[in-house]
């Protein structure tokens, strides 16, 4: 990443103080400090991940000497049964944010583009709802869960407990109150002669909705659809209050686990938790600007 | 101001079906997943269940907080570490975070590589934050030990495990996300400052840090709200780290962490659990609807 400071960055730093850009050595002492401090916890998982337990146990883990190499990626990879974990987090994960983005932009549409009664009122509920601590209502929606009885062809519990439908049906409630509240904002601040314009063209709310609205709105979605896929993906709650057989939990619920699976090899559990930052990375340094503009959205008004 | 005229036409028999389906659904989830399990939450506190068959169900009246305030050994302990967490959220990693804002701010070299770097462990789950922290802090093989030159001596802490430090553990790998948070929306809330503000303190004399606290914060107060009710709710929702280390035991109770014991595992006290949940949600309305009032107040005068 090059940043380079342009003309007019120069002449804004100097603008108003007047003082030399000397005066941001100070600045970058305490950035460089912090910056370091910040990468220690990350670079020494991804240190010990990447050295085989034999040279750890032969020079000790704060040593540089030894061989390097990914085995303990492959190790961690297989005895973990990461793949199993990442196609849990994806089958609970795309519908979640599918049901999300999809339910709320209904909702949004609704209290924002139409006047009728209720509408703040909903739009208080629906806000107040995300805010809770989920812990508030962790035992009735347990309770519910399991004393819902089901066939087993559809649940091999017989409950809804253990499936992956739980799981959803919750994140996706959990998760509709922000999305609501952020589109409603920004339809809200979509100008009523859009709509006003279809309505004489004699479209009804849906198509108002659907071919008038819903295109306007895909930065939006853009900037919420990163920010739900990386909040569900990290939600480790609701998959371990709901689900109980190992094998069907998603991984950021399943890294509870590892420290068994690895007994104390630290190499490997370094290797696992490592693996399981890679999707963030990724989705991180290819959507960073639609994660940021969906974090700022949230709070851009209050 | 004149409403704008959005009923040109009455809504269409069909269009009034749609809107009630579009509305309906949403709401009805939101109903049955969410605030319907609230109440049963509140209802549940007063009664005695083991969870096992809806007919067990007997009235128990406010025995459970009872028995919770007097003889449930974890729960001042969980409250005094859910205030810890509170004031040093509020104490350390919110300024931690603004300060780091405010320096970015400058147009510094760099100023986009910092601004990554800080707002990293944002990107992973509080789960993945205790694990990675586990590893640093571990008695024997972390490297704070071997940095502080007491590895493998007596003298080496066990961070997560010691009920002395533990606490403080947590909280500074809770820090490390959440001043990555605060930066972040401070970055966009210092974007968001009239630069003419600082220029016209500027001109009155003010130095840098008057400029600061008696102009641009000051000028700052939505996002300064948004963070206030941010670093509340997280400090009660603060759950996952702790479950991670060692199930929020053993120097790390927390109230959230308190709920999950007496639901799961053996001897399910449903009611205890619940008197818990319920203590918790009251706790939590508070900041809830401070920031309600201050977002929808305006709006639910003028309809």
């Amino acid at each position: 990443m090059t940043v380079v400071a342009t003309p007019t960055d120069l002449a804004r730093g100097t603008e108003y103080s007047g003082s030399r850009p000397k005066r941001h050595y100070g600045t970058h002492v305490i950035l460089l400090v912090l910056a370091v401090m910040w990468l220690l916890p990350l670079g020494w998982s991804l240190y010990t991940a990447l050295r085989p337990v034999e040279s750890t146990n032969q020079y000790g883990y704060f040593s540089v000497a030894g061989a390097f190499n990914f085995d303990n990626f492959v190790t961690a990879w297989n005895q973990g049964g990461f793949s199993k974990y990442f196609w849990n987090s994806v089958i609970i994960t795309v519908p979640s944010v599918i049901l999300t983005l999809f339910l709320s932009s209904l909702m949004a549409f609704a209290v924002s583009r139409v006047s009728w009664k209720f509408n703040i009122t909903l739009l208080i509920m629906f806000t107040a709802g995300n805010l809770l601590p989920p812990q508030v209502l962790a035992a009735p929606l347990f309770q519910m869960f399991k004393h819902l009885n089901l066939p087993y062809w559809f649940s091999d519990s017989g409950t809804l407990l253990n499936t992956y439908i739980s799981v959803i049906a919750v994140d996706t409630a959990f998760q509709i109150g922000f999305c609501t509240f952020v589109l409603s904002n920004y339809m809200k601040a979509l100008s009523p002669d859009l709509t006003e314009a279809a309505l004489v063209d004699g479209a009804g709310i849906w198509r108002q909705y659907w071919s008038v609205i819903m295109p306007l709105c895909r930065p939006a979605f853009a900037a919420l659809g990163t920010l739900e896929v990386i909040f569900i993906y990290n939600d480790f709650f609701w998959p371990l209050l709901f689900i109980q057989s190992g094998d069907r939990l998603p991984v950021t619920t399943a890294i509870n686990n590892l420290q068994g699976v690895f007994l104390s090899n630290y190499n490997l559990l370094a290797a696992g938790a490592t693996i399981t930052v890679i999707p963030t990375l990724v989705i991180y340094l290819l959507l960073q600007r639609q994660f940021v503009a969906g974090l700022t959205l949230g709070s851009s008004k209050g | 101001m004149p409403t704008i005229p959005r009923k040109v036409r009455r809504l269409s028999k069909r269009d009034r079906l749609v809107l009630t389906v579009m509305v309906a659904i949403p709401t009805l989830i939101q109903l049955v997943f969410v605030w319907l399990p609230t109440l049963f939450s509140i209802g549940l506190s007063f009664t005695r269940w083991n969870g096992l068959d809806l007919t067990d169900i007997r009235p128990a009246g406010a025995s459970n907080y009872q028995f919770v305030a007097q003889e449930y050994p974890p729960f001042w302990p969980a409250v005094q570490h859910n205030v810890l967490w509170l004031v040093f959220l509020a104490v350390v990693a919110t300024p931690l975070g603004l300060l780091l804002a405010v320096l970015l701010d400058q147009n510094i070299r760099g100023s986009r590589l910092y601004q990554s770097i800080f707002f990293a462990p944002v990107m992973l789950s509080l789960a993945l934050v205790g694990v990675i922290w586990q590893l640093f802090y571990q008695r024997d093989h972390g490297l704070l030990n071997f940095l502080l030159g007491t590895a493998g001596q007596p003298s080496a802490v066990d961070w997560f495990g010691d009920s002395n430090v533990n606490i403080w553990a947590a909280l500074v790998a809770a820090t490390w996300r959440h001043a990555g948070y605060v930066m972040l929306l401070y970055l966009a809330g210092l974007k968001g400052v009239d630069p003419s503000l600082k220029e016209a303190a500027a001109l009155d004399g003010a130095n840098a840090g008057q400029t600061f606290f008696r102009v641009v914060f000051p000028a700052m107060r939505p996002i300064n709200i948004v963070i206030v009710v941010i670093t509340i709710i997280e400090s009660l929702r603060a759950f996952d780290i702790v479950y991670v280390i060692n199930r929020g035991t053993n120097g790390l109770e927390l109230i959230s962490a308190l709920v999950i014991q007496n639901l799961v595992g053996e001897g399910q006290v449903i009611g205890v659990g619940s008197a818990l949940a319920t203590i918790l949600l009251v706790i939590s309305l508070v900041p809830i609807v401070f920031y309600l009032t201050r977002t929808f107040g305006k709006e639910a005068k003028e309809s």
